[in-house]
């Protein structure tokens, strides 16, 4: 088995906020982050499996490409997560819940068992890893 | 589905590689220009690896601020501007970057459990750009 990754860059608004709170419980529950704000958001994704024996690739990384930028960047780049998204009405868009929403797009969108891993660059000094485990 | 978060952190400090038990010669050629008596630095970068459920409400594995506040109290306000081999942490080992991921691993797994829940599952201790140090713990070799 061998694994490739690629990687794309988008920046997005945010802020957190659930729907059952007030402002002012917002503020308390997620203090600066219930305010506006945002982030130059890098996504590496890992796919893994047997290269092709003809090819030698595992896949063809401008198919790699193009369902990064309708999954991804066509959702995401310059938007606003809570606004113009469906995902984050009634939960946060912290960097976790975020990740694990990008493995779930990725892992439907690329054939089954094929997505290893993501790992999402919040900012240069936070990421969040979500593995597919040991279940290929 | 596995999930981590991993915080990066950095402290400019001074060491000097040398063992109180070894000759001069001997840490000489053990530690080459590491030995310099009068030491030298690095801005050492940290990367803390948290593991654990998500809190359904927050969406956190770990409240950033709360982790950031034990790192400063614990390892980076005391640990950074210093000459790491006068820090009693290193009383009984020469500060090498393996000790100083397994130092810092101590410093804050107990606390980073007991304020959070989540687990400390790695600490990375980059040294310069072109080298770095993990220690997970070792709670994997004592089961």
């Amino acid at each position: 088995m061998v694994r490739i990754t690629r990687a794309i860059e988008f920046s997005a608004s945010l802020r957190y906020a659930r729907p059952e709170l007030s402002p002012e419980e917002n503020l308390r529950l997620f203090g600066r982050f219930a305010r506006p704000h945002g982030h130059n958001y890098r996504l590496e994704v890992t796919l893994r499996g047997k290269p092709d024996p003809v090819t030698g690739m595992l896949v063809d990384l401008k198919d790699v490409k193009a369902v990064l930028e309708r999954e991804v960047e066509a959702r995401f780049d310059h938007r606003d997560l809570v606004a113009d998204t469906p995902y984050f009405e009634k939960e946060p868009a912290t960097p976790e819940n975020f990740a694990r929403l990008l493995f779930r797009l990725l892992a439907a969108a690329f054939p089954a068992g094929m997505l290893d891993a993501v790992r999402l660059y919040a900012d240069g000094d936070t990421f969040v890893d979500v593995g597919a485990g040991d279940a290929a | 589905m596995t999930l981590a978060i991993t915080r990066r952190y950095r402290f400019p400090a001074a060491h000097v590689l040398r063992h109180p038990g070894l000759s001069d010669a001997e840490n000489e050629r053990i530690y080459g220009k590491c030995a310099n008596p009068h030491g030298h630095g690095h801005d050492y970068g940290l990367e803390l690896r948290v593991e654990g459920p998500v809190d359904p409400r927050t969406g956190w594995i770990v409240p950033p601020d709360v982790l950031d506040e034990l790192v400063r109290e614990r390892v980076l306000g005391r640990l950074g501007h210093r000459l790491l081999n006068e820090d009693p942490l290193f009383r009984d080992r020469v500060p090498t970057a393996e000790n100083i991921a397994i130092v810092v691993h101590e410093a804050l797994a107990d606390a980073v459990a007991r304020s959070t829940g989540a687990r400390l599952a790695r600490v990375r201790v980059v040294e310069t750009p072109r080298n770095h140090f993990d220690y997970d713990g070792d709670a994997e070799e004592a089961r």
